[in-house]
């Protein structure tokens, strides 16, 4: 089960919490649920990555209308195939590319997985902006992050949680 | 004091004399063969028939590699720290200056710079790895080529497949060690592949692991598997394979002198153990320079795991796993999910199924071909690979499989080579997967037809004299024969005739003779 909870802060691998005005269109971090930046959890199933598309809220899929705030959007880190991080952007055509064995996601369409192993799309973190301006999970995964697993449900095992 | 001087030499050549012919050493054994009885089974031994082809050699090159990998590997035990306790480093090496790290990383990295000698030691047990798994590939692929695993023989090749598979899991497992970026990943996808096996998966990965991943144990335990536990099997795995070596002998190439029932060749002592020993020194010679010369696994340059975020481009495991890992790559994404549970067969076939397959055929060849061919007999003259066309078909086709998927374990290095799209490569191995091996499998069928139907295939071409006569005409007549045109390279080199060796009956029979056709001195052959 993730560590994402209902207002949980996006921090950086410092510890330093994200800023809705920190990145710019087009750049992506990697983050972690406040505190857990150097925990095995938080480095093994918690790690998200960060994009800012667009400067104007963007929608991903259908349900998912308040998730992108001012154009962020956050995709849990593990591929859906085997587990690494899915570290590669692709900026122009706005992929996500996994190192490992080079599924991509699409980042605007919901993380679905466009070409390569991965079975699903990236789980995506819904998103909000704290009165100070920092950017919040509005609550944890809906689906269990990370590879196939034979007790994974097809729902995909409810909020937050993981495999095991 | 002169007169002591003089008298020494003449009582030690007296206490020589009294010694008889082989002096302390005669003695040594036989003090040895009252107690023990050495004599019966060292008389096998040094009369093991050794029949003399360079493809002989291979097999040889696995046991020397893995000597090389036992005295480097014990060498590396004195300094490294199997335990993810996360660390800082302040070493000599200034790239890594405060980085987070597990001990494991940090002992080899100072492994590496600190200690003298340390980097070689770690190039070397890492450099005859990879060449001890191959050297059992291409071992194997002549085993099977030449039909050496037919019966009796069918045990000696299960334990070999036994030791390959080892090798490869052995070689896995300490790839994993050092907790480095790369290997670190490495454990993360074979923690998914455990998790992808239905029913078990889940609690296969946390049995092993001791929790989810990474958990702090997965280093310690593998450790223990790498060093003692493995090691142990395939030692006594090895002594199983040149135990039943010994006693069912070597198989041989036809040729003159050879039948099923006898074995040609030089024996143990003295003469193949000069050789072998000659050999073993420059296999391990060869691997020192390799680890001399040669970067591999640079663990500084890649980073620690403790940052499991991060991960780059071209990342590919050891060359052993790549057939695996190309597997996983071109596998569509096709996951069963219904009533609850999840199928995830995109990592389910490529990496436990497909690998289960493959082996257990090579297990299961020799009695499949058995029950084909209806052939039980026994034999010990090897086939040569065109006559046996289905076979040999078969071995390329299925060799051409797993070269394929190894290929299409670099398809992003490929992609961004040859500036094409991932799309195109990865579709180009899918297709390939398929058609290579079918493409293989049939050209050397054909080839083997094509060689059979050659006139005087496998003999020694003689020279063509040409003359042209005073008309103009030309005229093309063959050379005298040279003794030796059959077969030659088929036969033992002859050693000189000053070893003289007493002939002894022993392994199954008496021996006919230290020269069966008179004319190579040093060759013996002896009944089965």
């Amino acid at each position: 089960m993730t560590d994402w909870r209902k207002g949980t802060r996006l921090v950086d691998i410092n510890g330093r919490p994200v800023h809705k005005d920190d990145i710019q269109p087009g750049g992506l971090l990697t983050v972690y649920p406040a505190g857990l930046q150097h925990t095995d959890n938080g480095q093994a199933i918690d790690q998200t990555v960060l994009i800012r598309v667009q400067s104007t809220k963007l929608v991903t899929q259908k349900g998912r209308e308040t998730w992108g705030p001012t154009g962020y959007v956050a995709y849990s880190k593990m591929c859906t195939h085997l587990g690494c991080p899915v570290g590669l952007y692709e900026q122009e055509l706005e992929l996500l590319v996994c190192p490992c064995h080079q599924s991509m996601f699409n980042v605007r369409d919901g993380a679905v997985p466009q070409f390569g192993p991965a079975p699903r799309p990236l789980p995506q973190l819904p998103l909000a902006i704290d009165d100070q301006g920092y950017l919040v999970a509005q609550s944890g995964y809906d689906q269990a992050v990370g590879p196939g697993f034979w007790e994974r449900t097809s729902q995909g095992n409810g909020p937050g949680s993981t495999q095991t | 004091m002169s007169t002591t001087e003089a008298a020494k030499p003449r009582t030690r050549r007296e206490a020589k004399a009294a010694l008889g012919p082989y002096g302390r050493v005669q003695q040594a054994v036989d003090e040895l063969d009252d107690r023990i009885g050495v004599a019966k089974g060292g008389r096998v031994f040094l009369d093991k028939i050794f029949p003399d082809h360079w493809s002989f050699m291979l097999g040889e090159i696995a046991l020397y590699s893995f000597i090389v990998l036992l005295a480097t590997g014990v060498f590396l035990t004195l300094y490294f720290v199997p335990s993810q306790t996360t660390v800082v480093y302040h070493g000599v090496y200034r790239p890594l200056d405060g980085v987070h790290m597990s001990q494991a990383y940090l002992s080899t990295v100072n492994l590496s710079f600190s200690v003298r000698s340390g980097l070689l030691m770690r190039q070397m047990h890492h450099w005859s790895a990879d060449i001890f798994i191959a050297s059992i590939v291409v071992h194997m692929a002549r085993i099977f080529f030449t039909g050496a695993f037919r019966k009796p023989r069918e045990l000696n090749w299960t334990i070999g497949i036994t030791l390959l598979i080892l090798a490869i899991l052995n070689g896995f497992i300490g790839y994993s060690l050092p907790d480095d970026l790369v290997s670190g990943t490495g454990l993360r996808i074979a923690y998914s592949i455990l998790l992808s096996i239905p029913f078990v998966g889940s609690y296969l990965a946390s049995f092993l692991w001791g929790g989810n991943f990474p958990g702090h144990i997965i280093i310690e335990r593998f450790y223990i598997i790498h060093v003692l536990i493995i090691p142990l099997v395939i030692l006594g795995l090895l002594g199983a394979h040149l135990g039943l070596l010994v006693r069912q002998k070597h198989t041989q190439f036809p040729g003159k002198g050879r039948t099923e029932h006898n074995v040609v060749g030089t024996p143990m002592f003295p003469t193949f153990m000069a050789k072998t020993t000659g050999f073993m020194l420059m296999v391990g010679g060869g691997i020192g320079l390799l680890a001399g010369l040669a970067q591999i696994n640079p663990i500084w340059q890649f980073g620690p795991y403790t940052d499991a975020s991060k991960i780059s481009y071209a990342v590919q495991p050891d060359w052993y796993m790549g057939f695996l890992d190309g597997a996983l790559r071109i596998m569509p994404s096709w996951e069963w999910s219904a009533w609850g549970h999840t199928v995830p067969w995109e990592v389910l076939f490529p990496a436990v199924i497909f690998p289960g397959l493959l082996f257990n055929l090579c297990f299961a060849w020799p009695f499949l071909e058995r029950h084909f061919t209806k052939d039980n007999e026994l034999h010990n003259l090897l086939d040569r690979p065109r006559n046996r066309p289905k076979r040999t078909a078969a071995g390329a086709a299925v060799f051409a499989l797993v070269f394929t998927l190894f290929a299409a374990s670099s398809t992003d290095v490929l992609a961004n080579f040859f500036h094409v799209s991932l799309n195109v490569t990865l579709w180009f191995f899918r297709i390939s997967v398929f058609v290579v091996p079918v493409i293989v499998g049939f050209a050397a069928w054909r080839i083997c037809l094509e060689m059979q139907g050659v006139h005087g295939i496998g003999k020694r071409k003689r020279a063509l004299i040409v003359s042209r006569s005073e008309a103009g005409e030309y005229t093309a007549v063959p050379s005298e024969p040279r003794p030796g045109d059959d077969h030659h390279e088929l036969e033992a080199e002859p050693v000189p005739r000053t070893i003289e060796l007493e002939p002894v009956a022993v392994g199954g029979g008496p021996r006919t003779g230290t020269s069966p056709d008179g004319d190579d001195a040093g060759v013996r052959r002896v009944n089965r």
